[in-house]
């Protein structure tokens, strides 16, 4: 018995090793699907003589030599880690890598942080990120935790996702008795509580992506920024429906107390807007959903 | 163990009854064969023995992430051990101290967190002090949790180690904490490994909670690569995660045993030159 | 404190807090039914029925709770099962809690003594018999306390449930939390409702392990 129970153990230690022995690099979506007639993301030029003594977090981050920008990974097409290579890509991560190119960085010098929604305020004033990228809805709440915002960059609101087969779900006003999956505790669940739908909670996004596409659940709902995401990872397969029926103004997150930080990134912001970038970045990532870029937000005046 | 009640609990069979158990085993045989076809031909149907559902599994990337994970688990694991233990001490003393304040407060402290569900006190944890920091959330929620568990099992077993032991430490002047802290404890301890550890296997397991607060240990990094790998590779994450932990709950496991089958041993060296 | 009688809070504390009673009670109840069938099966004449057993009990005892819920919600819908997050929480919670309930009740046949089954053996009593009407009965009291361990432990585990669609105490912390209510306040009421149920059963196990003991 004991004997056996060694050798089990043995054998599973292993085999793990034999897995780790003999691991790919890289990834197999390296290979970009698409080909060339695909929309290409942008490129950035980095400001190597860009100064911006006033403020204390560029300074530091300068003398580091490295960037820290906290963002999501787990939101395809937004904010999102490769589990394979470990790279960041999406629409939020684009908007990142051009305010760090204005402020002097380039992609190698950015360490990213995964940072999830709960401690966003305690990371951007503790100092462990520089600035954050990541579906941040500007609100007086977090101004009044020690927040400040630079943009908005996008103005995303409550939508559905549903399977491409689906007609009888065109938007709100179509959910009633259907059965519709929002994360446990967010916002979304009151508003489409209140055209009658049944509400699945679970405890992320991607739970509910997977049962709407076993169809246990008839649509997905949070901010369109998001499940554009989706419809984009999962192409062919799953639509964003409806005209959004709330509205999250998404900004890149920053100590308060820097306000020079703050002018630095609204003028990357919009210098990268007027350029073309931000469509492009747009394109090449959420656009990949079939859904046309929307209009681009005029910037929050800074309050003095 | 199971042997000796099996053959207690039904005679030696005879022929018919041969025939009888034959005629079962194949039949239990056939139905668990035909239930575990039912469920592999129907994921097979569903695609997710597809190669490239599974593929993930070959990149570096992909088994540096589960790599990462069991350590983040046995970091978790290790540091809730100690401090349970640690706690599970204290709080064991506390309830057989002779000052009334202090086993009142250890007797309370021990039916609360007993009381609790993790989940609750590691959301509860991590949402009021440790939102950056949520490996000290679940560190220090296992550790509350098992710490009084920990001390009742440590509890029982002082109150199981025999009277003398305690009356001869007195009597060759010790004072009372020595008495706990050298003669009761030790043996306590000694005599409750199997049921530590059984207890510690809990404390593993429970190390999964790590996911709900964002963790990053194996079930969490295991979430991570289903839902970021392309067709959302969700059962085949689970058919590899899962025997992980199994795995490293069986080596604890065999450790109680191993540890059980050496204290046997020992005590019936002691009784036989005692007798 | 005073948050739970705001914004229909209330009457959500009490949905949570019937649902964890609810979703302990049902699963207790198939957890018994499954764990005596597997104690069933590990001390069986059949090898077969013995190796199922003891297979069973070894994964479920050493598989995390919150990865048996993930299973559960994963690995059934391709298998053409479809279930409400409800009964699914009953699934895992019903197939985790069976396999200790298997081992207690397998430690409790082990402390009858020899004597009587073989004395049940020799009045010409089959295996069924034997277990049902001899071992099991007597098995019964010394399982009580350890019994009593594993059903306190019950709706402390079903709090994971909360993570899976289900609207019981945890997913009201969650969600009030999420509203950013005093995580202080939420958490006491919350621990109040626990220990209300955790000194309930309590009082029920010390209650019955008084009814049958035995004075020797």
């Amino acid at each position: 018995m004991k004997a056996r129970r060694t050798v089990a153990a043995a054998l599973s230690v292993l085999a793990l090793t034999a897995v780790a022995a003999c691991g790919k690099d890289g990834s197999p979506s390296d290979a970009a699907p698409g080909g060339s007639s695909a929309p290409q993301l942008p490129t950035y030029t980095v400001k190597t003589d860009a100064k911006l003594d006033a403020s204390p977090v560029w300074t530091e981050a300068k003398k580091r030599g490295k960037l820290k920008i906290g963002a999501k990974a787990d939101q395809p097409f937004l904010g999102f880690e490769d589990v394979q290579t470990g790279k960041r890509s999406g629409f939020d991560i684009e908007i990142a890598k051009m305010i760090a190119a204005d402020l002097g960085f380039s992609a190698d010098q950015i360490e990213w942080q995964t940072v999830t929604s709960t401690n966003r305020e305690t990371s951007i004033t503790g100092g462990q990120v520089d600035y954050y990228v990541g579906t941040y809805s500007i609100t007086q709440a977090r101004k009044d935790k020690g927040v400040a915002f630079g943009g908005p960059y996008y103005i995303a609101g409550q939508s559905l996702l549903v399977n491409k087969d689906n007609t009888a779900i065109t938007g709100p006003e179509t959910v009633k008795d259907k059965s519709v999956c929002t994360a446990t505790g967010s916002t979304s669940i009151a508003n489409i509580q209140k055209y009658g739908a049944k509400v699945t909670q679970f405890d992320n996004y991607s739970l509910c992506v997977e049962k709407l596409l076993t169809k246990e659940v008839d649509a997905v709902t949070t901010d369109d920024s998001i499940l554009k995401g989706y419809a984009a990872k999962n192409q062919g397969k799953l639509k964003v429906v409806g005209n959004p029926f709330s509205e999250e103004r998404y900004g890149v997150g920053l100590n308060k107390t820097d306000a020079a930080l703050q002018k630095a990134i609204n003028d990357a912001l919009k210098a990268h807007e007027d350029n073309g970038d931000w469509k492009k970045a747009y394109d090449a990532t959420l656009g990949l959903s079939g859904s046309a870029a929307p209009s681009v937000p005029a910037l929050d005046p800074i309050a003095g | 163990m199971s042997m000796r009640t099996a053959s207690v609990l039904y005679d030696v069979p005879g022929p018919r009854a041969r025939t009888r158990n034959l005629i079962l085993g194949v039949a239990g045989l056939l139905g668990i064969a035909g239930l575990f076809w039912y469920v592999i031909s129907s994921f097979a149907d569903a695609g997710q023995f597809e190669a490239a559902l599974w593929s993930p599994f070959e990149y570096t990337g992909v088994q540096q992430r589960f790599v990462d994970g069991a350590l983040d688990t046995l970091k978790a694991f290790g540091l809730a051990a100690v401090g349970s233990l640690v706690l599970g001490s204290l709080l064991a003393v506390g309830r057989l101290s002779d000052h009334f304040a202090v086993r009142v407060t250890s007797t309370v402290v021990v039916q609360f967190f007993r009381a609790m569900p993790l989940v609750i006190m590691v959301f509860a944890l991590y949402r009021a002090a440790f939102g950056a920091q949520p490996m000290w959330a679940l560190v220090i929620g296992l550790t509350l949790y098992n710490g009084a568990v920990q001390a009742e099992i440590i509890r029982s077993g002082i109150n199981a180690v025999p009277r003398g032991q305690a009356e001869a430490a007195y009597a060759l002047g010790l004072r009372k904490t020595q008495v706990m802290g050298i003669v009761l404890v030790p043996q306590a301890v000694r005599s409750m490994l199997p049921a530590i550890i059984g207890q510690l296997v809990v404390t593993l397991k429970d190390t999964s909670l790590g996911y709900i607060i964002t963790y990053p240990e194996l079930l969490w990094q295991m979430k991570l690569i289903a839902s970021n790998s392309d067709g959302y590779p969700y059962i085949p994450v689970v058919l590899v995660g899962a025997p992980i932990y199994i795995a490293m709950c069986l080596a604890l496991d065999g450790l109680a045993r191993w540890i059980e089958s050496r204290g046997r041993r020992g005590t019936t060296r002691r009784s036989t030159t005692a007798a | 404190m005073g948050l739970i009688f705001e914004n229909g809070n209330f009457s959500a504390f009490v949905e949570g807090f019937l649902r964890t009673i609810e979703l302990s009670a049902l699963s207790a109840l198939f957890a018994l039914l499954l764990g005596f069938v597997l104690a069933a099966f590990r001390v069986s004449p059949v090898p077969v029925l013995r190796w199922f057993g003891t297979a069973w009990v070894t994964v479920f005892r050493n598989t995390p709770l919150l990865l048996l819920f993930f299973a559960v919600t994963f690995m059934l819908p391709p298998l053409d099962v479809h279930l409400d997050s409800f009964t699914a929480a009953v699934i895992a919670l019903s197939a985790y809690t069976g396999s200790f309930v298997c081992e207690v009740l397998r430690a409790g046949i082990n402390t009858v003594p020899l004597g009587q089954a073989e004395a049940a053996r020799s009045l010409g009593m089959g295996f069924g018999q034997t277990l049902s009407l001899v071992v099991l009965p007597q098995a019964a009291r010394s399982v009580i306390s350890p019994m009593g361990s594993v059903f306190i432990a019950l709706p402390r585990n079903s709090a994971i449930a909360g993570a899976f669609n289900v609207p019981e105490l945890f997913s009201f912390q969650k969600v009030l939390s999420e509203e950013a209510y005093d995580i202080f306040a939420i958490f006491f009421w919350i621990a109040l409702a626990y220990l209300a149920i955790s000194f309930s059963i309590n009082a029920v196990f010390s209650t019955l392990e008084r009814r049958v003991a035995v004075a020797r």
